[in-house]
């Protein structure tokens, strides 16, 4: 088996959704912070800074690790890229 | 390499089978012990029985796994599903600081200590997409057999050795620290057994089995930190936010916490209480401007009025007390100057006024231009922070190592889920924590008489005055704010009290604080020894090695590597723990650049990841050296000669050395040869989840 244009495009996949994921982690993580003290507004009871710090930014990582192992194991079998699994 | 899928399943069935009744019997453990508290054991026993029913399993687990099989011994056989492999990563991760000292931390720091919690999740992230999947498809036994193979030859790996050595042994000693601090507090044991203690209990486990072992018991450590972490959290939640899921319902506590400062802040005794510190510290300042020569009046002073109170024969109480003032004044002026001014920071610090908790970047400085300074000074270091403590986080080796341990590519994706979502059951936890506990001091204790306070106080305060101590600092019989001064590690250890739960459950928290520490220790002993065996004595000294002598080698390195950690904390080197936060920058600036572009840029070639690992290594220590308080004094650097770099604290040295180390990579790659066939290949392979090795291009 040999580098095809599959695979090429499989990987171009693979990388525009690894920046994008990237992109919206770096946003969440940076800019709530950046921004903190002009976002102390109160949000269904809760300081909104204090809130996405403390637990916010928390989750939507844990989203953003699932929706990439998600959309990853779709490309794999798209593509036809799963492992091998007798070696 | 991978078993089967259907005896996958089948291992997988009986493990759940297996931590589903381990769990079980722990609580049925716990509730026994709380039937014999309520028949009247005593609290010291309840402590000895966690302690060594604790490291007694972990042995078990240990001797039922041990194993002298290559794969079995590095990578535990390579077939620990994600959900396990996920909880045994939390365990690994969650460290004797953060289960003990997390919540403390918060509380003191207010939101500025989101920082740490930021940080240490968020770098998840960066573990999933650029790292984990990637490391798993290379599929060998550590990071610096990455660093060998993608940048050909020995010098990269060399470095690789050096780095997660240097990153890894600090850390490791801070863990055992956390061990023997463990031990003395619940079971009065010396702290120098307290450590070899716990080194056993260590060592049964990584000795016998490697990671094989250590796996199954972090898996097992795992379950008791959540459960030890979440029960008095739960409980507390019932009483303030009136919830057992606080971690839900802080916001309306946040809210009352909010109210109860503004009272505090404008509580006339409040600001009596505060101005004697400052004068306190205005007054050591002064004698700090005066040295030499207040330390000759002092001194004169000291010893006059020994002489006084004997001369008119005062009561004995009275005298030595005046005796005891004189043995520990200062022996030199130059250790004047150190104890004045370390007592002038303290008192100048329970003289600032009191932070509001949920306010971002706060300054409690009325002058408006220097207010708004320090307010950016401070978003600057908690984003630099932040993002050193991400960085490092997806290059720590003892994490990255865990993934090699997964079936497969997807598993190991899926295992980064995991992790986290078992750690974010600790640390989505810990803010509400700090808010509760706070709320409980400021409206229970704040205002009581001293008379009335309730008894974990005084029992605390015992245990060890650096924890807690209250004192009538105004004399009005009253507690105020300011004459509490707590240590962070008091938060975690006293809940179970706060919140009225019996002694079992601070024995239960104790035990959770002892296995988060041995999980980690764990991780890093096994990530150092096998850096020695595996790396440097196999692939570098003797490549004919046959596999069981490699094992026997590892073996016998770790229990050297562990004698020495434990002989390193049992100096009892308190200056070293200041020095862990460092270890994330190193890491982040050595191994993440040469990591991630292995894999994402096929142009880096070796000169780029040598000069790259060695330009930001030598910048973070550079940096670290020059800046750091504790090294500035080992070298007899003058700090106002060497002013930060944007401000930026020493601990975040990362913000410079991981873009440095980028760069450096990036313009070397380019100057020099494009890498060989070989290599390309190679990052082939590890792109593709499909391709075997040597298939890519081979025909």
């Amino acid at each position: 088996m040999t580098v095809s244009d599959r695979h090429r495009a499989y990987w171009k996949r693979t990388r525009a959704l690894t920046i994008q994921l990237l992109l919206i982690w770096f946003c969440v993580t940076f800019g709530v912070t950046f921004f903190a003290r002009d976002l102390m507004f109160t949000l269904l009871g809760w300081p909104f800074s204090f809130y996405m710090a403390a637990q916010g930014c928390l989750v939507i990582y844990l989203l953003l690790i699932l929706l990439y192992a998600r959309r990853l194991h779709r490309l794999d079998v798209e593509y036809g890229m799963q492992e091998v699994e007798d070696e | 390499m991978s078993a089967p899928a259907g005896s996958n399943r089948a291992f997988h069935a009986q493990l759940k089978k297996y931590f589903l009744w381990y769990t079980c019997g722990l609580l049925v453990f716990v509730a026994l012990l709380w039937v014999l508290e309520r028949m009247g054991l005593p609290k010291i026993w309840i402590g000895y029985t966690f302690l060594f029913a604790t490291i007694g399993l972990y042995a078990g687990i240990g001797i039922v796994s041990r194993t002298a099989e290559v794969t079995e011994y590095y990578v535990a056989g390579r077939r620990v599903p994600a959900f396990f492999n996920g909880m045994a990563t939390a365990a690994d991760w969650i460290s004797a600081a953060t289960f003990i000292g997390m919540a403390g931390t918060l509380y003191l720091q207010g939101f500025d200590g989101l920082a740490f919690i930021l940080g240490w999740t968020g770098g998840y992230c960066l573990v999933a997409l650029l790292i984990a999947p990637y490391l798993r498809k290379f599929g060998q036994f550590t990071i610096p057999d990455f660093l060998g193979a993608r940048y050909g030859g020995n010098v990269a790996r060399g470095i690789g050795i050096m780095a997660a050595i240097i990153c890894s042994f600090v850390y490791m000693v801070a863990q055992i620290y956390g061990v023997g601090l463990i031990t003395t507090r619940f079971t009065n044991v010396d702290f120098g057994y307290g450590v070899f203690l716990g080194l056993a209990g260590v060592l049964v486990c990584s000795f016998l089995g490697g990671m094989r072992a250590v796996t199954w018991t972090q898996v097992a450590q795992c379950i008791i930190v959540v459960i030890a972490y979440l029960i008095p959290v739960a409980w507390l939640g019932m009483k303030y936010a009136g919830s057992p899921l606080p971690q839900f319902a802080y916001g309306r506590v946040m809210e009352r916490l909010a109210v109860r400062e503004q009272e505090l802040m404008k509580d006339p005794k409040e600001i009596e209480v505060r101005q004697i510190f400052s004068r306190r510290a205005a007054a050591a300042r002064e004698r700090i401007e005066r040295l030499p020569k207040s330390y000759d009046d002092g001194l004169a002073a000291a010893r006059k009025a020994v002489e006084d109170l004997t001369a008119v024969q005062a009561p004995i109480p009275q005298i030595r007390r005046a005796e005891r003032a004189l043995d520990r004044y200062p022996e030199s002026p130059e250790v004047a100057r150190k104890t004045w001014s370390a007592e002038l920071a303290a008192n100048a610090a329970r003289a600032a006024p009191l932070m509001p908790h949920g306010e971002p970047f706060w300054s409690g400085n009325p002058d408006p231009v220097k207010a708004q300074h320090e307010r950016n000074n401070k978003r600057a270091n908690f984003l630099a922070l932040v993002f050193c403590l991400m960085m490092g986080t997806a290059a720590l080796p003892h994490i990255m190592m865990r993934y090699y341990t997964t079936p497969s590519v997807n598993q190991a994706r899926q295992s980064v889920f995991w992790s986290l979502a078992f750690i974010l059951l600790v640390y989505c936890s810990a803010p509400a924590l700090a808010v509760l506990v706070k709320y409980d001091i400021y409206t229970m204790i704040v205002g009581k008489h001293f008379s009335d306070l309730p008894g974990w106080i005084s029992a605390w305060s015992h245990v060890d005055p650096l924890l807690l101590s209250v004192t009538d600092v105004n004399g009005d019989g009253i507690v105020q704010l300011s004459e509490i001064r707590l240590g962070q590690d008091i938060v975690v250890l006293a809940t179970p009290e706060i919140a009225g739960l019996p002694y079992v459950i601070t024995g239960l928290v104790a035990a959770g604080g002892l296995a988060a520490a041995l999980s980690t220790a764990d991780g890093l002993l096994l990530t150092i020894s096998n850096a020695l065996s595996h790396d440097l004595y196999y692939k570098m000294i003797n490549g004919a090695a046959p596999p069981q002598r490699r094992v026997t080698i590892s073996k016998l390195l770790l229990l050297l590597v562990a004698f020495v950690a434990a002989y390193v904390t049992s100096l009892n080197p308190g200056d070293i723990l200041q020095t862990v936060a460092l270890a994330f920058s190193l890491a982040a600036a050595s191994f993440l650049p040469a990591l991630v572009m292995g894999v994402f840029w096929k142009r880096a070639n070796r000169q780029g990841a040598i000069a790259g690992m060695l330009a930001g290594l030598a910048t973070c220590v550079y940096y670290i050296a020059t800046r750091f308080p504790f090294f500035q004094g080992l070298l007899g650097l003058n700090p106002a000669h060497w002013p930060p770099w944007f401000g930026i604290h020493p601990i975040s040295s990362g913000a410079f050395g991981v873009p440095v180390g980028f760069i450096v990579l990036v313009l070397v790659s380019l100057a020099t040869r494009a890498p060989d066939r070989e290599t390309i290949e190679l990052v082939d392979f590890l792109r593709y989840p499909n391709l075997r090795s040597g298939d890519s291009g081979a025909n």
